[in-house]
């Protein structure tokens, strides 16, 4: 019995060992930095993520759409109702048509989505040299390493090294597969202020949009696991009682 | 037989009414009840009970995410993620049928691996055996249809590769190929269809689980010894016994289960599926599930296009002759001491594929998955046909309950017996 329970133990692992092997391509190590929501019990740290929302808005938001997102959602971050629709209303968001049979621009309201930068992705690509940015809705699932991979992105650009020659327009980056990125370094010191006083060296913006984008990809990420944990006690439980069960009504039989 | 009301033994007056004129109690009485089930299964045997319950969470998850799904290249990828996002409770249901796939076929494989350890495909269940290898077949395309429909970059171009694979085929090959794409590319005829075939095939497998059991309720259930049950006192009936064994088993399962949805949803998924897919742009390396990642390795690892079409499927249609390649007449592995050795190393040869599939195709991925593809049919072609007349078996036991009860030594005209060809 003992035997045949190692066996289908060792089979099953190997199962879940091929799958993280798929896509490992060969890239540098990450830096090594730890998020909050990191862990099977982290959460999302609600101030970092404020802040990463403000980097996203200053920095990102020029080129980068994202879709799927919407004022609304916010509130998930702990803003205000207030708060929300105060910056759902600072863009100008095309409605319509009316009555009359016209489109109209109207203040945004936080059931809308994220406004898009550029009208289609022909009008992103004329903007940037030719480049698509991506929609950062779900990058964070979309990348792997996730979170840890968008962070040491955003820190991960330099001078190229001697004997790489860049192609026109392009720029080093050391995280990035093929090491040539469209995107220039996005991210300068104190290239926006933040309301609570952190300072806004690159590496704190890149951590506080870090999580603020593994907050969009994974809304859900804290219930999940609360829900989980609570599945798993409630299982353990019963996993006892039916051993129990199935000991009492096996008890007359030898086997 | 007489026409008239069934001869229903049950009290209640309700149930006796709907018995006597549809004897569906009696039915389940026999078949789940009392049925005379080997009293010495150990906890493989649990795991034909997890792939129904699975099926079952398969099917109920996956019509309340059709509720909510768009079948169009425009609009799949968003209403899955509207799914994630707006809908209550979605990334629940969502997950759990993702995840779920993957947990069926980690079962399953558990399950097939045990029929072949323990000979489970032998006289007199090899129909039993060949339906199983149907279920399987039908649950690949049903997994590989679902893969597309959120319509990811690896959706898209796991569709583009595996579908090519039919024009391998002479003559018919473009014309099958067109037709499973509805068009010429894959485009959202083909998702249409796909969601289409995806919504039917699951149904299509319930009804040959159900040929399976019932299959399998003729020939009683093979057990860890592969000898047959000579009387009442090697059995139990399957209620309360492997009722109560099984849930032990599910419960397992299900934290298991639970943990790879609650904590780790994307783990065994590709990051590339949340891309949303685009024809213009390849992925570094296209990858399918890694459930189908043994047999991608053995399509890559033949240098001819259609002879790894070939050999690929091959791979599981061999699975179909086994009860007529492996010609020992002991079932069971644990009297087979060389078949055992082969077997395992097959297993090892499966999960080296399973691994040499997820890499890229290049270097000495390539040459070990070759060593692998031909051990794999090796065994099946030539080991167990050999073995099954070179090798000799350990002795059997004179029965189920005699081990137990006996508790030392055989007698030794037990080891003489030939085993009895049920």
């Amino acid at each position: 019995m003992l035997r045949t329970s190692i066996k289908a133990l060792a089979l099953t692992l190997g199962l879940f060992a091929a799958a993280p092997a798929q896509a490992a391509g060969g890239s540098v190590a990450l830096p090594d930095v730890k998020f909050s929501f990191d862990g099977i019990f982290g959460t999302y740290d609600r101030a970092s993520a404020q802040r990463g929302f403000q980097v996203y808005k200053e920095v990102c938001a020029a080129c980068h759409s994202m879709r799927l997102v919407s004022y609304r959602n916010l509130r998930e971050l702990g803003l205000s109702e207030a708060q929300v629709a105060a910056i759902a209303a600072t863009v100008e968001v095309q409605d319509g048509p009316n009555d009359e049979g016209q489109m109209f621009d109207r203040p945004g309201r936080p059931s809308d989505r994220f406004r898009r930068p550029f009208a289609n992705d022909a009008a992103a690509r004329a903007s940037n040299n030719g480049a698509l940015p991506p929609d950062l809705s779900v990058i964070a699932k979309a990348r792997e390493g996730g979170a840890h991979y968008l962070y040491a992105l955003l820190i991960g650009y330099s001078d190229p090294p001697a004997g790489v020659t860049l192609m026109d327009g392009m720029n080093y980056n050391k995280y990035f597969p093929g090491n040539q990125i469209a995107m220039a370094s996005p991210l300068n010191p104190d290239q926006v202020e933040y309301a609570d006083g952190t300072k806004a060296t690159v590496e704190q913006m890149a951590r506080d949009v870090s999580t603020f984008l593994n907050w969009a990809a994974e809304p859900e990420l804290e219930q999940r696991r609360a829900m989980g944990v609570k599945i798993l006690i409630f299982l353990t439980i019963l996993a006892g009682l039916t051993y129990a069960v199935k000991r009492k009504v096996w008890a007359d039989v030898e086997h | 037989m007489s026409i008239g009301l069934h001869n229903s033994e049950f009290k209640n007056p309700v149930v006796r009414w709907i018995d006597q004129r549809m004897p569906v109690f009696t039915m389940m009485q026999k078949e789940y009840g009392t049925f005379p089930t080997p009293k010495n299964f150990n906890y493989f045997w649990n795991f034909g009970a997890l792939a129904m319950v699975t099926l079952m969470i398969m099917i109920a998850t996956g019509i309340f995410l059709s509720m909510h799904y768009t079948a169009h290249t425009s609009m799949a990828f968003e209403s899955v993620e509207r799914i994630m996002r707006d809908v209550n409770y979605g990334w629940l249901i969502r997950y759990v049928h993702a995840n779920g796939a993957s947990m069926f076929f980690i079962v399953v494989y558990i399950h097939i691996f045990r029929g072949m350890y323990y000979g489970s495909y032998k006289a007199p269940r090899e129909l039993l055996w060949i339906l199983g290898v149907v279920i399987f077949l039908l649950m690949m395309a049903t997994a590989f249809m679902g893969y597309v429909l959120p319509w990811g970059q690896m959706s898209f171009w796991g569709a583009t590769v595996i579908t090519n694979l039919f024009s391998a085929f002479p003559v018919v090959g473009s014309f099958i190929v067109e037709l499973l794409w509805g068009g010429f590319s894959v485009d959202n005829p083909t998702l249409n269809r796909f969601f289409s075939l995806h919504y039917l095939l699951p149904f299509v497998i319930f009804g040959v689980v159900f040929l399976h059991v019932a299959a399998l309720h003729i020939t009683g259930s093979n057990n860890p010894l592969g000898i047959e049950p000579k009387g009442p006192q090697d059995t139990l009936p399957f209620h309360p016994y492997y009722t109560a064994k099984d849930s032990v088993g599910l419960v397992v399962y299900f934290m298991v289960f639970a943990g790879l949805v609650f904590f780790a949803p994307n783990y065994l998924g590709h990051p590339d599926n949340y891309i949303p897919a685009n024809p213009l742009v390849t992925p570094a390396h296209i990858v399918p599930e890694w459930y189908f990642l043994p047999y991608y390795a053995i399509l890559r690892a033949v240098p001819d296009k259609l002879g790894g079409v070939l050999l690929m499927f091959g791979s599981i249609l061999v699975w179909f002759v086994l009860p007529w390649l492996d010609r020992s007449p002991v079932r069971s592995m644990r009297f087979r001491p060389l078949a055992r050795i082969f077997f395992l190393i097959w297993t090892a040869c499966f999960l080296v594929l399973l691994w040499a599939g997820g890499k890229p195709a290049e270097g000495h991925y390539v040459l070990i998955a070759r060593i692998a593809t031909a051990y794999y049919f090796a065994y099946f072609l030539v080991i167990l046909p050999l073995l099954g007349r070179l090798e000799r078996p350990l002795p059997l036991p004179e029965s189920i309950s005699r081990p137990v009860l006996g508790g030392g030594p055989l007698p030794s005209g037990a080891a003489a017996k030939p085993m009895e060809k049920a």
